[in-house]
């Protein structure tokens, strides 16, 4: 059913600038940052090339890079940028701003420790630190997924339902800088499936109905001052359309797998071994991986473990982790951020909250893990599978919250 | 050479861009000095606001009192957000996805929003030269914000960050030469304005759309909430600024400096010049320096005019 594809050996970062080159964008606009700057390097030679027709705009910070995407996007262009952990922090005013404009930007955020200390490295603390800011967030595990997501951002984002930005992260390295065999589809299969953006229209009265875009015919006012009398309503409205988004992902997911005969579970989650599992690790990014080699490895030991990568985090699919693991007995989660005062790392919270009102719920424990690039090596998972093994068995937990690998 | 000709009874027919209703305060510079650059607009044109005062009192949900498309943003980000519009019109006209033949960029922008918090986004738009005019309206202080100081705020102001106190009267530091940082990075067009010399604003503003490239103004705009003076000596203080040479008139245009206006007529005549005094007087921001401790400070700031101005002069080449 799918078309014949080409293996050509990208990083995780080339992967993305082919997506975004085959996507036909409009508008990039970048500030370099590792591990992130291979994306626009890459775009840069095909801008330099003449293999595409996009304006790129090299700016001089993260911040404008999101604010002239913003201009660009007011415009009815189809816009995209790239960051990583400090970029993105720089850039967090305008995160907020970008979703209440309910522009369908699309952002690759190469996944990096946010200072201090200064590290290059992956973790997620950059991205999970906005994942309150009303973008649609999915975590991909290689370079082909990168690819391929960032391809299907573009149609969850401008969706007439959702029309709203959206985030696709990988690994800083682990993803950004590490070779792989990457299926890319041909030019046209994309073109097609992506099409070229179609701004939403507004009913105005008197005025019909217009496109929501800055049109010296239609004029609009884009990014008044809001108060009390109206700012709630806008923020529910953002509610509801990254509830909308909750369909749209699983439907381009599917349409998707049509084209290249790749799909991720159902867009939000991919389980293995859940079915008879009795424990199961909950792991986002590159690590998911890890994990699943040593599930393998652990089944075939005859141990009833699982796992279950969570590649959509915004919106967080609450009743598929719930139906996923309501009978496992003991279940891990891996954080790889901080949570400094908080219950346990953000994806636990989200967990344990999906769980609260289930009668049947597993025991859960929260892993902090490979926070600055720390090694995350399939012995720690091992580790981590057999107080797992231990706690499904006895139903005690020693401690909640526990540092994977640390000294 | 610009074919816009300013014709009172022509311009008196086009329909207004910024429309009444907005809620800034009774003799605000700033809508003044919007109303002459949208007189000068010559087609399509799409408006970026930084936040500040404009932007408040002009778009207060559900109303707005633009006639034009308009943005904004954030408060440092003007320039970038231009930039994005101006780019993303190149391509989307490139691909046959854009009705109009051109488009011209505005951005407005206050002097918190360009000398301070929004330089870096602006020096970065004019050095990858893109095509947009922006106005900054300069009222000399976060005056949204209640009166704080800015890079905008001249020597001796009082604010509520730099008040006229026993040890320290006002504002120790002079205004940043923000219209000559501009020139420096040798964009097409530079120049200031002020509302009472209109025909001058407008010519300008026509110039600013029309080069190609990126187009800087630098507009004073008077605010008698935070300069402590009557709402109906707006025009008539900005006469003044000129008449003491505290806010001369000049253009810059590929690389050559020119006074204009009034300016022009101080520069061939320098009996027209008046004592710095003359603008002081008229503010409350200034009145403490008139107490016989603080003179000193008006005759630093009467030197300071005076070599800025001669400096100007200097480089002005139709003198």
């Amino acid at each position: 059913m799918s078309v014949r594809q080409r293996v050509m050996g990208l990083n995780g970062d080339e992967a993305v600038a082919w997506a975004v080159k085959q996507c036909d964008v409009d508008f990039v606009s970048a500030y370099p940052i590792t591990p992130q700057t291979i994306i626009v390097e890459k775009f840069s030679e095909f801008v330099a090339n003449g293999e595409v027709e996009t304006e790129f705009v090299p700016v001089e910070s993260e911040h404008s890079a999101l604010s002239a995407c913003i201009g660009a996007a007011a415009l009815g262009a189809r816009a995209f940028t790239a960051t990583a952990a400090n970029g993105l922090a720089l850039m967090w005013e305008i995160v907020y701003i970008a979703s209440s404009l309910r522009l369908p930007i699309v952002m690759a955020v190469v996944n990096r420790a946010l200072s201090g200390p200064i590290n290059i490295h992956c973790d997620h603390s950059d991205s999970m630190g906005c994942r309150d800011a009303s973008w649609i967030q999915i975590y991909t595990e290689n370079a082909q997924e990168a690819y391929d997501t960032v391809i299907q951002a573009f149609r969850i984002g401008e969706h007439s339902d959702v029309q709203l930005p959206v985030m696709v992260t990988l690994d800083g390295f682990l993803i950004s800088h590490t070779l792989q065999n990457v299926k890319i589809l041909p030019d046209e299969v994309v073109k097609d499936f992506v099409g070229v953006r179609k701004p939403v229209e507004v009913e105005i009265p008197g005025r019909g109905r217009i496109p929501l875009i800055l049109d010296p015919e239609n004029p609009l006012t884009f990014g008044p001052l809001d108060l009390y009398d109206y700012y709630f309503e806008h923020k529910v409205q953002q509610h509801e359309a990254i509830e909308k988004a909750r369909p749209v992902i699983k439907q381009i997911n599917e349409e998707y797998y049509k084209i290249s005969g790749r799909k991720y579970g159902d867009g939000f989650v991919e389980t293995y071994g859940l079915e008879d599992a009795e424990t199961a690790i909950i792991v986002l990014g590159s690590t998911a991986g890890t994990v699943r080699y040593v599930a393998k490895e652990l089944r075939r030991k005859g141990y009833k473990v699982g796992m279950l990568r969570l590649r959509t985090f915004r919106p967080f699919p609450y009743r598929e982790l719930v139906e996923a693991l309501r009978h496992v007995k003991a279940v891990g989660v891996m954080d790889r951020s901080g949570a400094y005062g908080a219950y346990g790392g953000p994806v636990y919270i989200e967990t344990k909250a999906a769980f609260y009102d289930e009668d049947e719920k597993p025991k859960i424990l929260n892993y902090i893990y490979g926070l600055g690039g720390r090694d995350t090596p399939p012995t720690m998972i091992r580790k981590a599978y057999e107080e797992l093994l231990e706690v499904s068995r006895t139903g005690k937990i020693e401690k909640k919250m526990k540092f994977l690998g640390v000294r | 050479m610009s074919m816009f000709k300013i014709n009172l009874r022509e311009l008196a027919k086009k329909p207004n861009l910024l429309l009444p209703g907005h809620r800034l305060c009774a003799g605000c510079g700033a809508p003044i000095v919007v109303k002459q650059v949208l007189m000068a607009t010559r087609g399509p044109t799409i408006v970026v606001n930084a936040t500040g005062c404009l932007e408040v009192a002009t778009t207060i949900y559900p109303y707005s009192a633009w006639n034009l498309p308009w943005i904004h943003v954030a408060f440092e980000n003007a320039a970038a957000v231009a930039s994005g519009i101006e780019a993303a019109f190149k391509a989307l006209k490139r691909k046959g996805r854009m009705k109009y033949e051109h488009i011209d960029v505005i951005a407005f922008g206050g002097d918190g929003g360009t000398y301070d918090i929004g330089i870096q986004a602006l020096s970065g738009a004019f050095e990858r030269g893109h095509d947009f005019l922006y106005v900054l309206y300069d009222n000399e202080a976060y005056m949204n914000t209640g009166i704080q100081r800015s890079g905008g705020t001249p020597m001796g102001a009082a604010t509520t960050t730099t008040p006229a106190g026993t040890v320290i009267p006002g504002k120790k530091e002079h205004k940043k030469p923000i219209a000559e940082i501009a020139v420096a990075h040798k964009i097409p067009y530079v120049a200031t304005a002020t509302p009472a010399h209109f025909i001058d604003l407008m010519r300008k503003a026509r110039k600013g759309i029309e080069v190609n490239g990126p187009a800087f103004i630098h507009a004073f705009s008077p605010c008698p909430r935070g300069w402590r003076m009557p709402g109906e000596l707006t025009i008539e203080i900005s006469k003044i600024a000129v008449d003491t040479c505290y806010f001369p008139l000049w253009e810059y245009e590929n690389g050559v400096w020119k006074l204009t206006d009034r300016s022009l007529a101080i520069a061939k005549n320098p009996k027209l010049k008046k004592p710095i005094e003359e603008f002081l007087k008229l503010q409350g921001r200034f009145r403490h320096l008139f107490k016989p401790e603080n003179q000193k400070i008006i005759r630093e700031i009467q030197e300071y005019v005076d070599l800025v101005w001669e400096d100007l002069k200097e480089r002005c080449e139709n003198i």
